[in-house]
């Protein structure tokens, strides 16, 4: 195993004034926040807030127009950070690719740098899958899957890149009750083994008050308020309580 | 079309550039190529043949009424060595493999895997692009050269065959050995090669560029195989004024 695969550490993420506007809308208003090492960090908020663009920002998948993401102090857009630190990302759909099997689609980082021979990426690929509870099921097709199969290939594909970051774009959507606790109950569980900071992008009240060290809520783009659970729970803004009380009730 | 024909290019030297990772991703292009082969050969052995048919019973007996039965063979080998197989095999594989491409990106990007793969810092280009432009590049030359063969077999069965023609198989392939020659062939393949890579990046271009849902993927595979097909046919104009002797 090669020194950047074993390091183990979390890293530490900046966001400075963040700003990003499609067709004249602006989607994000400038946002600044921290994420420590080894913490769970999730940013809540509606849907349409802009919780996913800014998720692929951190990614290096959208350019910012202003402002800056800096790991460990160094800018993300440049791509020798960008290969200096290892980021992965838990897609919402799991986004496995289709034409590869689920010990393909798990090895393929490994496979396609060339990082491992065959034969370690196998046992690599059982040894991750074993970690997500889904031994045994190398050689099935990503359509044999239900939703919650593939988000936890998806986190065993990301645990494969061993990272310092992981990036969860709502974890939980699409899943029933108990395989949504099965994908909380894997976040905690990585952060406390490998201690990698955890970044979980979600509007899942239940997931967050779980998993969160500390949480953003986020709306329109703009940060409302950053703080440990117990704290977010007793924020006074009148948009936070209305996100977090929100409920039907039958009259 | 035209506007993206700038990103075309790019992706196409972004493809030339990553050439050297060829034999890296040699699998995955063996993958595509026996693909497009086994979904095209028999359809481009059949096509081709009843072009061949087709061109002997157009030009034939038109020839022998005016004493010139002899060139039935110089025509049709000619006309299918440089002009018909390459283009219509072209337009045949436009229509099936170009349409696959862009659908099969198309996916993969509307469902994130493109994204995916960027985020395993894995080059989509390298991964997507190269292995079926290589693939194409080689299977479609040698389908050409397959349909000349075979087309000219069409023209020469037909020819034969045909009462009003009356040319025998002999007299069709001495008359297309005297007028058609190796550069003519040669002539005919060059040109299904640069169509092969019209294909490729128009189709993954058009994969790569995939928004919405399935109605967008939709909307792609239509653009890649009309733009190919626009492609192709303005590019034989000039290819075939570069090529003239």
């Amino acid at each position: 195993m090669n020194e950047a695969i074993s390091n183990q550490n979390g890293v530490c993420l900046q966001v400075r004034g963040l700003r990003k506007a499609f067709d004249g809308q602006v989607v994000l208003h400038g946002l600044d926040f921290e994420v420590e090492p080894g913490e769970v960090f999730v940013i809540m908020g509606p849907s349409g807030s802009g919780k996913t663009v800014l998720l692929k920002h951190l990614i290096g998948l959208e350019e910012p127009d202003a402002g800056e993401i800096l790991i460990e102090g160094q800018p993300i857009q440049s791509p020798e950070v960008m290969s200096q630190y290892r980021m992965a990302m838990v897609f919402q759909s799991g986004a496995l690719l289709n034409s590869l099997t689920v010990g393909q689609n798990v090895g393929l980082y490994l496979s396609e740098h060339r990082l491992r021979s065959p034969g370690e990426i196998a046992r690599i690929v059982t040894e991750k899958l074993e970690v997500v509870g889904l031994a045994g099921t190398e050689e099935k097709m990503p359509s044999e899957l239900s939703g919650g199969m593939k988000k936890r290939v998806a986190i065993a594909r990301a645990l494969v890149i061993e990272p310092q970051l992981i990036l969860y774009d709502e974890p939980t959507s699409e899943l029933d009750p108990l395989s949504a606790v099965v994908i909380a109950e894997e976040i905690v569980r990585l952060n406390e083994r490998i201690h990698v900071t955890s970044l979980v992008v979600s509007h899942d009240r239940d997931l967050a008050f779980g998993v969160a060290d500390r949480i953003a809520v986020i709306n329109q783009g703009r940060i409302l308020t950053i703080g440990t659970p117990d704290e977010v729970k007793q924020h006074k803004d009148p948009l936070v309580q209305q996100f977090l009380h929100a409920d039907f009730k039958r009259h | 079309m035209f506007q993206n024909i700038g990103e075309m290019l790019v992706l196409f030297w972004r493809a030339l550039a990553a050439l050297p990772l060829a034999w890296r991703h040699r699998q995955k292009a063996l993958d595509q190529f026996f693909e497009i082969g086994v979904a095209s050969l028999f359809m481009v052995c059949i096509l081709s043949f009843f072009i061949g048919g087709v061109m002997a019973l157009q030009t034939g007996p038109l020839l022998v009424e005016r004493g010139l039965g002899s060139y039935v063979g110089a025509i049709v080998g000619y006309s299918i060595a440089k002009e018909l197989a390459p283009v219509l095999m072209a337009v045949l594989i436009a229509g099936r493999i170009g349409s696959a491409m862009a659908a099969e990106i198309g996916s993969m990007r509307v469902y994130q895997e493109i994204d995916a793969l960027r985020t395993m810092n894995i080059n989509p280009v390298h991964y997507l692009v190269l292995p079926r432009l290589t693939a194409l590049a080689v299977a479609l030359p040698m389908l050409v050269t397959i349909a000349i063969v075979v087309g000219w077999m069409g023209g020469a069965l037909v020819a034969s065959s045909n009462a009003r023609i009356a040319v025998s198989f002999e007299a069709f392939f001495n008359a297309l050995r005297s007028t058609v020659d190796l550069w003519d062939v040669a002539n005919g393949v060059f040109k299904s090669f640069m169509f092969a890579l019209i294909i490729a990046v128009v189709s993954c271009h058009q994969g790569l560029i995939t928004r919405g849902g399935p109605r967008g993927i939709g909307r792609s595979v239509t653009k890649a195989v009309v733009n190919s097909i626009v492609l192709i046919v303005i590019s034989d104009y000039f290819l075939t004024r570069i090529l003239l002797k």
